[in-house]
């Protein structure tokens, strides 16, 4: 039987579990010591110093957030620019997690740096030669361009169902009206911004490479490479689709959905081609420019390397080319998870471990209060997330009700 | 995104990617003062010369309102037990090193912002608080900075510090060749104060020719490199040493300006917006083929 498939907000399912009340805990302590850097200065919670300027918040919150972001922009590729409609389902999940990403993205930069009240500086202080000004304006345009994606699935959830109380009832008929123009506005433009969003995409995840180029030999040579940007760019594409298998499939568990094993093996199927293009261009770089001497010597730095690339790409690499683990829930999940990590990894590695400050008097390890805002972060994402997807029809169950005709019904 | 027709799709795209390049043209143009001026002021460092008094340490906090000990408290020579960086609380600091020949004259080297003939921190800035002056000075804009310290992760001396423990308003603190007290035409406050000839202010180009006039005379005291004359496409403080620079702890670096790499990617991947542009335009162009055959499928 073909299951026709229709996003519908998941309302009759419980938000309190045990699993939320501890991302609740999670929250409240990396909210409290975010009091704290707000009341004694970025020096007051983290472990940063003059010789260690940047740490997780920009490796992990900042970095590693824009490139496990990118099922955004890789699915909306796949499903609008190349209109694989198969892939619809996924589509509006992704774009969620994209969605939610970006905003935090953006409030790790606006703790980190030191006057967040500046924040808007760069929209009118401009530096072109700056790799930062670029990664900074792109990620706030994308953040609205994925905000304005999103809302057919808003307008969709309310029109028809405006019902305001009170002396408010008298708005429901224009609001109502007002939703429905926007929607049909929305669905005549919205080309213009789901190709916008892969270019601003492309750009910044590149550019987010070129970051630590300008640091030149501050940087480990292991991951220093004028190819820097186009690494970035590949891992960023090379782990959207698994992003997208790691949470559809928790996603799936923790509301008691049946995993869409169908669509999700043919998405995996997709990605060790595209992982071997990455290792091949990282393998490559490392062969041109001989950094596997530092191989040799066992540090941290070689150790966190050669992780990186046989935990986080070779070995899902081979995973994902099997038919068993693409058929298997279990280890695709596994094989999703190890790329995940493997870019997560990455990340860290290149804005935190292969950063070496020529005078330094100690290494850097995050604090117990970079680390709690970190998973703090993280928790109301994952909240935001549930709550969204129980008010917004994002997560696609399948519908009796609906007629071949109207198989997938996602506009945008 | 189904009722929109080819005519509108492609005007659109056309309109959007001239919009872009309008905004290229007004981009180029946008940025921080990156003067390299003939004339730009430099100091030549004889770390042969300098009696390691620290007098300088004292003038330029109180040349730059920072707190400091009285002058006399300076003498201490205990602090040379540890290596020191400039910091927030210090623009300038001064280091001892041994020297092998004569064991009873040690070195001592003073340190600051080198004030880069091309500045990786003035590339960097995200908002362009830093600046390239005609005078030699790399200086910063209080009044920009949003505190992001890239500036510190791109400057090749590791020179810009943070007020880390400062909650509004921390401050990028680093040397910046007391520009106010040049334009009132008096000299840093370190050359100005230092006993010996250990410090000597003037322009660049002047300075090479006496740090390669000094080495050429004394090859028994110098070595023969002048630190800053190549380094990163050259500093405008340059110093002269008695041993291998390195072992004095100065970085070794090329002779390629800091932020060249990064700024030919950075405008090659943004060459007037054209390949953003043209990547637009070949999306757009790949998604109503692909639109267009799947309709003719269904059809
Ligand atoms: S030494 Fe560092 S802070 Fe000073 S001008 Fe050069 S790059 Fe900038
Ligand atoms: S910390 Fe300030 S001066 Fe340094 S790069 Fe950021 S905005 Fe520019
Ligand atoms: S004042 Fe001159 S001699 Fe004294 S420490 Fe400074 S540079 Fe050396």
């Amino acid at each position: 039987m073909v299951h026709f498939m229709k996003p519908t907000p998941l309302v009759q399912k419980k938000f309190i579990t045990p699993g939320v009340i501890l991302l609740i805990l999670l929250a409240v302590n990396g909210l409290a010591f975010l009091a704290g850097r707000f009341l004694f200065g970025i020096g007051g919670v983290t472990n940063l110093n003059n010789q260690y300027p940047w740490g997780i918040w920009i490796g992990v919150d900042v970095a590693a957030g824009v490139a496990l972001a990118a099922g955004g922009f890789t699915t909306a590729a796949l499903g609008h620019l190349m209109h694989r409609e198969q892939y619809h389902a996924l589509v509006r999940p992704a774009l969620l997690t994209a969605m939610l990403g970006y905003t935090f993205v953006a409030l790790g930069v606006c703790i980190d740096i030191g006057r967040y009240y500046y924040i808007w500086h760069p929209l009118i202080m401009w530096n072109g030669n700056s790799a930062l000004f670029e990664v900074g304006i792109c990620v706030m345009i994308y953040m609205n361009v994925l905000y304005i994606e999103f809302l057919p699935v808003v307008t969709e959830r309310f029109i028809g169902r405006v019902t305001m109380k009170g002396f408010l009832t008298r708005f429901n008929k224009p609001v109502d009206k007002l939703l429905r123009a926007l929607d049909r506005g929305l669905s005549k433009v919205m080309f213009i911004f789901i190709i916008a969003g892969v270019v601003l995409s492309t750009l910044h995840q590149s550019s987010l490479g070129t970051l630590m180029v300008i640091a030149g030999p501050k940087m480990h040579p292991l991951w220093q490479t004028p190819v820097l940007p186009l690494l970035f760019l590949l891992s960023a594409i090379a782990v959207g689709f698994p992003m997208v298998i790691f949470e559809s499939m928790i996603a799936a568990r923790s509301f008691g959905l049946k995993p869409e094993m169908e669509t999700l093996s043919k998405l995996g199927r997709m990605i060790a081609p595209i992982l071997g293009i990455y290792l091949a261009f990282k393998i490559g770089d490392m062969f041109i420019r001989e950094t596997f001497v530092y191989l040799t010597t066992f540090n941290t730095a070689s150790v966190l390397f050669m992780i990186e690339v046989f935990v986080g790409v070779v070995l899902p690499l081979r995973m994902f080319l099997s038919r068993s683990v693409l058929k298997s829930p279990v280890m695709l999940f596994i094989a999703a998870s190890l790329v995940v990590f493997g870019v997560l990894l990455n990340r860290i590695n290149n804005f935190v471990v292969a950063y070496t400050p020529p005078y330094s008097f100690g290494s850097y390890f995050p604090s117990i209060g970079e680390i709690s805002v970190t998973v703090g972060f993280v928790s109301i994402l994952v909240l935001l997330y549930r709550a969204a997807v129980m008010i917004f029809p994002v997560i696609s169950v399948p519908d009796k009700s609906l007629s071949s005709k109207a198989k997938y019904t996602i506009r945008g | 995104m189904n009722k929109l027709d080819r005519r509108s799709f492609f005007k659109t795209t056309a309109v959007l990617g001239a919009g872009l390049t309008g905004i290229a043209a007004s981009e180029a143009k946008a940025g921080p003062k990156n003067i390299l001026s003939p004339e730009r002021m430099g100091v030549l460092v004889d770390t042969t010369a300098c009696i390691g008094c620290r007098n300088c340490e004292w003038a330029c906090k109180t040349a730059h309102d920072l707190p400091t000990a009285p002058i006399e408290s300076y003498e201490d020579r205990s602090v040379f037990e540890k290596m020191r960086r400039p910091d927030e609380t210090a623009l300038t600091v001064v280091n001892r090193y041994d020297n092998l020949k004569k064991p009873e004259l040690p070195y001592t080297v003073k340190v600051q912002c080198m004030h880069c003939d091309h500045p990786a921190c003035v590339s960097a800035c995200i908002v362009g608080a830093f600046s390239k002056e005609e005078n030699g000075a790399v200086v910063w804009d209080t009044d920009k900075c949003i505190g992001c310290r890239y500036c510190m992760a791109a400057c090749p001396f590791q020179i810009p510090a943070f007020e880390y423990h400062r909650a509004i308003g921390p401050k990028i603190m680093k040397c910046d060749f007391c520009s106010a007290r040049r334009e009132e035409g008096k000299m840093p406050a370190c050359a100005e104060i230092c006993p010996v000839e250990a410090l000597t202010y003037g322009p660049r180009e002047e300075l090479v020719r006496i740090a390669r006039d000094r080495v050429k005379r004394f090859p028994d005291r110098y070595v023969e490199q002048i630190y800053g004359e190549y380094e990163v496409g050259g500093t405008g403080w340059m110093y002269l040493a008695g041993r291998d620079v390195a072992d004095l702890q100065f970085p070794k670096l090329g002779r390629n300006p800091a932020p060249g790499v990064s700024e030919s990617i950075q405008h090659g991947i943004f060459a007037y917006f054209v390949p953003p542009v043209s990547l637009y335009a070949l999306l757009g162009a790949l998604m109503w083929i692909t639109k267009h055959r799947t309709e003719e499928e269904e059809a």
